[in-house]
């Protein structure tokens, strides 16, 4: 093995989360580029998707779809004037924007803690992590939609069951990749921590958590724009207390509003991105200056 | 001979799949003594080593070593690509226990002694093979150690740096004057750093021929090109050759 084969690259590092693509992807000998010519290969090729996009959407709403059926979907600037330039819409949805806000960003931080705490555990004993990582993957496996009715029974129609929607769908890819992250340091530096007679925490806080960054930034990634999803799911159901995003969308989709309901769609969506951004973002600034610069797609 | 910072007596190692290692093997590496150990690759070098440093226990056999502040080289370099190299260094002398300010002193010894000066603050992968080898040589230095494991350290780097690294840990011995026990596959690299050369079988490892080298330190990179030196690289060789059939 050459000695560039340790460089810990966390382009290596793979999120595992079941189904979800690994995110850790890292932009590497970009630097031969110039730079405008990198802006501009990195902007067109998306801009130029986008405009197919529009145009397509177009060619639908006014072309294809009968002038009577038309509400199904309303052209973009129908989509701007009533859902985004209209003050009293947008700001019914920037407040229901709010609320799913709030449960993504507790969910989320839920899910963080407990699943940091589930990954360390199950990091220092093999037993240990083979009693509790089949509760996990069921723990994943469970189809959120079977087991929100039991949430509203128990938990009640409001916050804190859309919280724990939140939580039980962003856990799961924080632990595996924590976890995974955790056991990823090599045997030579355990080797070398064994040596010196470093004792357990002293490995856990010196070798194995710095050794589990770039694999926890991934799965915080996945995780955040599933605690969104979460949230929104969550307030789709239970709809007591303040009006997320979720009830609106239900609430558009009864009455027809097709402007609202696809500025509420792409307000969700922004949300989302913008979680997934600033993990990236985060991940760049704490780990990117030994991990490699993340692209934050 | 007791007196000896590292010794093997009758040491032998069998793995519970119940593969054989090791057999056999008695050494003595006395304080100001370079040891090296040739041989084919798979013959249990390494796992000597690992005996040595306490990272694995010998199915029977006597062994002796001073591991309190062992240094031990890697085949890899096993920088953390998290610290910087003056982090990378200081790093055994804090899981020692060592204080801030010593800890700092003794780590930027270690880089002047390894001609690393300039880089400190870079990280791991911004270096290159030979530079990260001589951090994780810093890295060991910090703890003064009295037995020195280099375990096929210069390996993956390439020939140049390779004979420049050599020079290097020659310097480092001469003034540190450790016991050490180095392995490696290179016969002339272990002719010219050594002053005791012992060539082992292949698997189970013996100690199967031994050879005094008796240049004096410091030794100078012509010594390469001395009659001398050939004769003793020609038979390790020739012992080496033996060990392979």
């Amino acid at each position: 093995m050459s000695v560039d084969d340790q460089i810990h690259d966390p382009a290596d590092v793979e999120s595992v989360q079941a189904g979800a693509m690994p995110l850790a992807v890292q932009s590497r000998g970009a630097s031969v580029q110039s730079r405008g010519a990198s802006v501009a290969g990195s902007v067109l090729p998306p801009l130029a998707v986008g405009v197919i996009i529009l145009g397509v959407w177009y060619f639908i709403s006014l072309v294809v779809l009968d002038p009577k059926r038309r509400f199904l979907l309303q052209p973009p600037h129908e989509v701007w004037s009533v859902g985004f330039a209209d003050w009293d819409n947008l700001s019914t949805m920037l407040e229901g924007m709010w609320s799913s806000t709030k449960v993504a960003f507790w969910g989320l931080l839920i899910a963080i803690l407990l699943g940091f705490l589930l990954a360390i555990v199950m990091s220092q004993a093999k037993v240990v992590e083979r009693a509790i990582f089949p509760y996990a993957v069921v723990l994943q496996a469970i189809p959120i939609l079977a087991i929100v009715p039991l949430i509203g029974f128990w938990f009640g129609y409001g916050f804190a069951s859309r919280v724990l929607v939140c939580v039980i769908i962003a856990l799961f890819p924080i632990v595996v990749n924590t976890l995974f992250g955790l056991l990823s340091a090599d045997q030579g530096m355990h080797d070398l921590f064994t040596l010196h007679k470093a004792n357990r925490l002293t490995r856990l806080r010196r070798l194995m958590f710095p050794a589990a960054l770039p694999a926890v930034f991934a799965g915080l990634r996945i995780s955040a724009g599933l605690s969104v999803i979460g949230a929104i799911v969550g307030d789709f159901f239970f709809g007591q207390g303040e009006v997320g995003i979720g009830q609106l969308l239900k609430r558009y989709a009864n009455r027809l509003e097709g402007e609202q309901l696809f500025a509420s769609v792409i307000l969700s969506s922004a949300l989302g991105v913008s979680v997934f951004l600033f993990f990236g973002w985060l991940s760049g600034r704490l780990i990117g200056k030994w991990a490699g610069e993340s692209r934050g797609r | 001979m007791s007196q000896s910072p590292l010794s093997f007596r009758n040491v032998s190692m069998t793995f519970p799949d119940g593969t054989k290692a090791l057999s056999d093997v008695s050494l003595d590496v006395a304080k100001g003594e370079f040891v090296t150990i040739v041989g084919p690759s798979g013959c249990g070098k390494s796992t000597l080593l690992k005996i040595a440093s306490g990272l694995l226990e010998a199915s029977s056999g006597e062994i002796s070593v001073d591991r309190d502040r062992i240094g031990y080289v890697f085949q890899d370099a096993t920088l953390l690509p998290w610290r910087t190299v003056r982090r990378n260094v200081e790093l055994l002398a804090e899981l020692h226990g060592y204080d801030k300010e010593e800890r700092v002193k003794l780590a930027e010894d270690a880089i002047d002694l390894v001609g690393l000066r300039g880089f400190e603050n870079h990280y791991p992968r911004s270096l290159s093979g030979g530079m990260r080898m001589r951090a994780s040589l810093a890295r060991t230095l910090t703890l003064k150690p009295p037995v020195f494991l280099f375990d096929e350290p210069f390996g993956a780097v390439d020939e140049i740096t390779r004979e420049r690294l050599n020079e290097e840990t020659l310097r480092l011995f001469e003034q540190e004057r450790f016991a050490g026990l180095f392995i490696t596959h290179s016969i002339s690299e272990a002719v010219y750093l050594s002053t005791k050369v012992h060539v082992m079988s292949a698997r189970p490892g013996r100690l199967v021929a031994s050879f005094d080298v008796p240049f004096d330190y410091p030794r100078h990179p012509d010594l390469r090109f001395d009659a001398r030196f050939a004769e003793i690289c020609g038979q390790v060789s020739l012992a080496l050759r033996g060990a392979h059939s």
